[in-house]
Parts: structure tokens; C-alpha cells; sequence
């Protein structure tokens, strides 16, 4: 076993603590932005619902399944030119972000459309007889009705996506989990390992606490 | 007001098969009255109302609301038709994130009236329906009642001409169900709303309807005044529909004594009224022994049935019998041996 140069661990930790929190902050905020109407979009073109299209829903259904049912590490290889053309460079947490954030809409756009599916098929179709438009529906039935659901969604993600990160080392994100492979496993640090595990178990339950009280906050 | 024209509904249920929910309805809802679509449940009532703001479209026949074929509109055009038909539901559907306040304003934001307008009018709406000071609670905290109420408020915000009520009453208590009725007819003679209401609750219609549809299987195979077709219903499944609530259940030993005629009295309007059975008393030399008996009023009009017994000598009972048949809707014996 070799010795565990703890002062070397320290100021590993504290950078890669930064990482895994940019790689994953990154991608819960693309997971945001565009999983969001991902998911709206494949609820609203479901069968017998407000803009039933069996192509475009089809069409969301079967990317975001091909995303989801892709091995994370084999899909962040695969997107190693997508990242290069999108960040300008392959490695990186900048480019670890780019395959980990389309993971996170993927996933999330499921999370969100199951969360729709949740809500009250018969407050919209009150909307729909009063002649809302279906933007007037998302925006003040589906989404609200739906919010207290998604933050718990989105919990569930931050926390996969703390996970996942931990495979960005291949492409030399960094991060915590990254440490814990490199240092603790490659090079049979044990104490390195337990400790870097330790952290990211601390990182998942603030994670999980606080998703749970916004959710509890957003229910009404 | 509305009229439904040929209207048939079939779809495919889950196994592929093909429903005809509702078969080749035709009949008019007049200016102004409060109308009740009954039947059991499956009968294809809901369905059929659905196509009056094209919640459902007709696969066949059409739906005309107030001059336009309304399976014909789309777009802004539906919109706008729909902004002129209320409706309200069993399960009240509020939207649960918003206040009362809020629910009621939200139907009229969709209808694209200004903020001044709403503000001014969402209070004036939650006075009518008597939920002033519940304003800014959210639906979870309310009653059934107090739900439907809000329900209502949101339905008449936009001045409708049409009101549908989808069994708005079923998911309530007999005495809210009373208070929301009584409601409704207050909106229909305020504002001379047109009501259309669907329902199993017979009663409902006795309280509130002036006319009736009677809908069976898809069909529609009785129609007309409310106080005319409960008490005198020519159809067979409106007579089975109805005999629940008026038919009297009798302990056998007294349907099977033959020695005394058992007589079964219908009587209605102002006959309801006159004293017959003590004049039958004063009369002939009979005694009449009052068994079961039961008045109801449809639209104030009052219905009754009183089962009795006629104890006396053969030809009083005979002369008593036609006299009964002359001053009453209807007398029959019903003991009489086969």
C-alpha cells in the first residue's frame, strides 16, 4: 500500500470538489432549460392529449431513449466531436459537462413528462372547455400542478448526476469521484478512497435534504 | 339555443372495439331553460353534452350552438364559442395551485379581458356565489359545496349564454346538493342562462328542470316536460328509471288478501289538492284504509300516490272505485287475483 500523502490529498480535494459541482451544476442547468420543454412536449403530443402528434412524439421518445439506454461511458466517448465542436476542446470538466448535461435532459425530460402526467386530467379539460390555449394550460395548470414533482425530479437527477460524474474522469473532468478512482482504487489508497467516498455520500444527502424541503415547500 | 342535430359519438374503447356512445340525437334546447339529460350510467349523456363546446366531436350529425355548427370551428374561432359556455364539473376541477380568487380570475384571463376588468368582476362573481371571504384560500381547504360554488363563479365570469352542468351535484350531500341547485336557478333567472344538466339523480330534475331527456343506450326515447314525464312516462325504461322512485313496496300478506281491494290512487295538479278520499268516505258506505302514500312536487306542482284499502259492501266499493277513476289521474287495483 502506498502512503497517503494527506497534505497532497487536501488541495487534490478542495479543486475537484469544484469540479464535480460545475460538471453537475452545468448539467442540471441544461437539464432545466432544455428537459423541461422536452418533457411539456412529449406529454402534450401523447396520444388522446392537448397536441396529439404520434411522429413528434415518437420521434422525442426514441432519442431520449437511445440517450438513457446508452452506458454513460461509452456515450461520453461517442460525444467526444460533439463536445470538441460545442466546448472547443474534449477534456476538461467544461467537456465532461456537454455528455453529462444531455444525460441530465434526457432523463429529466422523462422525469418532468411523468410528473405531467400526474395532473388532474380533469382541471384541463376545464381549461380546455373554458378555450385556453395550450400554452395558457402549461403555464398555469401543467407546470405549477406539476412543480412539486419535478423539484423532487430534479433531486433524483442532482444526485444520478453526482454518480454519473464520477466518470468523467475519462475524459479528465476531475471531480471527487474521479479522485476516489484514481487515488483510492488505481493506486490502493484505501483511506483515500473511504474518505473521498465519505464526501460524496456527505454531497448526496445535502442534496437529497435539501431537494426534499423545496418540495415539501412548493406543495400546496 | 342548442340543437342537437343527428348527433352520433362511437369510439374505439381499450380492446378495439367500436362504442356508439351516442346514437342519431336529435332534439332542441330552448332560450333560457334549465334542461336535464338523465339516465343510468353508460347511457352516453356526458358524451353527448361534451359535444356542445366540442370537448367531444360528433362522428356524426352535428351540434349547433346558437347558430353555428360547433364541431365546424377550430382555432380562435372554438375558443371564442367556448368562452360563451360555462361548465361545470362532478369533480369541480379547480386548478389547486391557485386561490379562489385566482381560479375565477383565470377563466377570464383566458378569455382576454383586461386587469381592470378582473378586478373588478372577480369580487362581484365570489359575492353571487357567496364566497366573499374565502377569496384568497386555495380549493384544498374548501367543501365539496363551497368547491362547486367556485366551479360557478368561474363558469358565469364570461357572461356565458350556456351553462352544461356534468353531474355537477353527484359528489355532494342532499342538503348542499339543494343549496347549489338552488343556486343555479338563481343564475338562470338572473341572467337567463341556459342550463343543461346531465345527472342519475332524478331528484335534481324534479327540483330544478322544466324539461327532460331521457337517454338509454345512446338514445334518447323520451323527452318532454319535466312534470308530464314522471308522472306519466310512456316508455319502459323511463317507467323502470322512475319506479324507484315511485313505486311503494307493500308487505306481501296485505298485496295477497283478496278480500279487500287494494287500490293504487295517482293524482296530480290541482286535483292533488281537492279532498277526494274524504268525500269517497262521505259518499259511499266505505271505509278507506290509508296503507302507504307519498306526494312529491315537481315545479311546485304537486304528485301523489296513496295506496289504500276499500272495506264495505261490493257495490259502495264499485260506486266509490268510479268515482275515485272520474276525480283522480289515475286508480287501479292492484290485488286483483289473475
Amino acid at each position: 500500500m502506498n502512503e497517503t500523502n494527506y497534505s497532497e490529498l487536501v488541495s487534490n480535494l478542495l479543486p475537484a470538489f469544484g469540479e464535480t459541482l460545475e460538471m453537475c451544476g452545468i448539467a442540471l442547468a441544461l437539464a432545466i432549460l432544455l428537459g423541461v420543454p422536452l418533457g411539456v412536449l412529449s406529454y402534450l403530443t401523447s396520444d388522446r392529449n392537448i397536441c396529439q402528434n404520434k411522429l413528434i412524439n415518437l420521434l422525442v421518445s426514441f432519442i431520449l431513449n437511445v440517450i438513457m439506454s446508452t452506458p454513460f461511458v461509452i456515450l461520453l466517448v461517442l460525444l467526444l466531436p460533439f463536445t470538441k465542436l460545442v466546448v472547443g476542446t474534449s477534456i476538461g470538466p467544461e467537456a465532461a459537462s456537454v455528455p453529462l448535461g444531455i444525460v441530465a435532459i434526457a432523463f429529466y425530460a422523462r422525469l418532468v413528462e411523468g410528473n405531467l402526467h400526474g395532473v388532474d386530467k380533469g382541471v384541463i379539460e376545464a381549461s380546455i372547455a373554458m378555450g385556453a390555449t395550450w400554452f395558457k394550460i402549461v403555464t398555469n395548470v401543467l407546470l405549477p400542478g406539476a412543480f412539486s414533482g419535478m423539484i423532487r425530479g430534479l433531486t433524483v437527477l442532482a444526485v444520478t448526476l453526482v454518480g454519473y460524474s464520477a466518470m468523467a474522469g475519462i475524459v479528465g473532468g476531475g471531480g471527487v469521484g474521479d479522485l476516489a478512482i484514481r487515488f483510492g482504487y488505481y493506486r490502493y489508497q484505501t483511506d483515500v478512497m473511504i474518505i473521498t467516498v465519505l464526501l460524496l455520500i456527505g454531497l448526496v444527502q445535502i442534496i437529497q435534504t435539501l431537494g426534499e424541503k423545496a418540495s415539501q415547500k412548493a406543495q400546496k | 339555443m342548442i340543437k342537437f342535430n343527428n348527433v352520433s359519438v362511437s369510439f374505439k374503447d381499450k380492446k378495439s372495439q367500436i362504442v356508439h356512445a351516442v346514437k342519431n340525437v336529435s332534439f332542441e334546447v330552448e332560450d333560457g331553460e334549465i334542461l336535464g339529460i338523465v339516465g343510468t350510467s353508460g347511457a352516453g349523456k356526458s358524451t353527448l353534452l361534451r359535444t356542445v363546446n366540442q370537448l367531444q366531436l360528433p362522428t356524426g350529425g352535428q351540434t349547433i350552438v346558437d347558430g353555428n355548427d360547433i364541431g365546424s370551428l377550430s382555432g380562435a374561432e372554438l375558443a371564442k364559442a367556448r368562452h360563451s359556455i360555462g361548465m361545470i364539473f362532478q369533480q369541480f376541477n379547480l386548478v389547486s395551485t391557485k386561490t379562489v380568487a385566482q381560479n375565477v380570475a383565470f377563466a377570464m384571463e383566458i378569455a382576454g379581458r383586461s386587469k381592470e376588468e378582473i378586478k373588478q368582476r372577480v369580487p362581484e362573481l365570489l359575492k353571487l356565489v357567496g364566497l366573499s371571504e374565502r377569496a384568497n384560500v386555495y380549493p384544498n381547504t374548501l367543501s365539496g359545496g363551497q368547491k362547486q360554488r367556485v366551479g360557478i363563479a368561474r363558469a358565469v365570469a364570461n357572461n356565458p349564454k350556456i351553462l352544461l352542468c356534468d353531474e355537477a351535484t353527484s359528489a355532494l350531500d342532499p342538503e348542499t346538493t339543494n343549496d347549489v341547485l338552488q343556486l343555479l336557478k338563481e343564475i338562470n333567472h338572473k341572467f337567463g342562462i341556459t342550463i343543461v344538466l346531465i345527472t342519475h339523480e332524478l331528484d335534481v330534475v324534479k327540483k330544478i328542470c322544466q324539461r327532460v331527456v331521457v337517454m338509454n343506450r345512446g338514445e334518447v326515447v323520451e323527452i318532454g316536460d319535466v312534470f308530464d314525464v314522471f308522472t306519466n312516462p310512456q316508455h319502459e325504461f323511463t317507467k323502470t328509471l322512475l319506479s324507484h322512485t315511485f313505486d311503494l313496496d307493500l308487505p306481501d300478506r296485505l298485496t295477497h288478501d283478496y278480500s279487500k281491494p287494494l287500490v293504487r290512487i295517482v293524482y296530480n295538479g290541482e286535483k292533488a289538492e281537492d279532498a277526494i278520499v274524504s268525500n269517497v268516505v262521505k259518499q259511499y258506505a266505505v271505509d278507506v284504509n290509508i296503507l302507504h302514500g307519498k306526494i312529491e312536487y315537481i315545479n311546485d306542482r304537486p304528485f301523489g300516490i296513496l295506496i289504500v284499502q276499500l272495506i264495505g259492501e261490493q257495490d259502495e266499493i264499485e260506486k266509490s272505485l268510479n268515482y275515485l277513476s272520474k276525480n283522480t289521474y289515475r286508480t287501479e287495483v292492484i290485488n286483483e287475483r289473475n
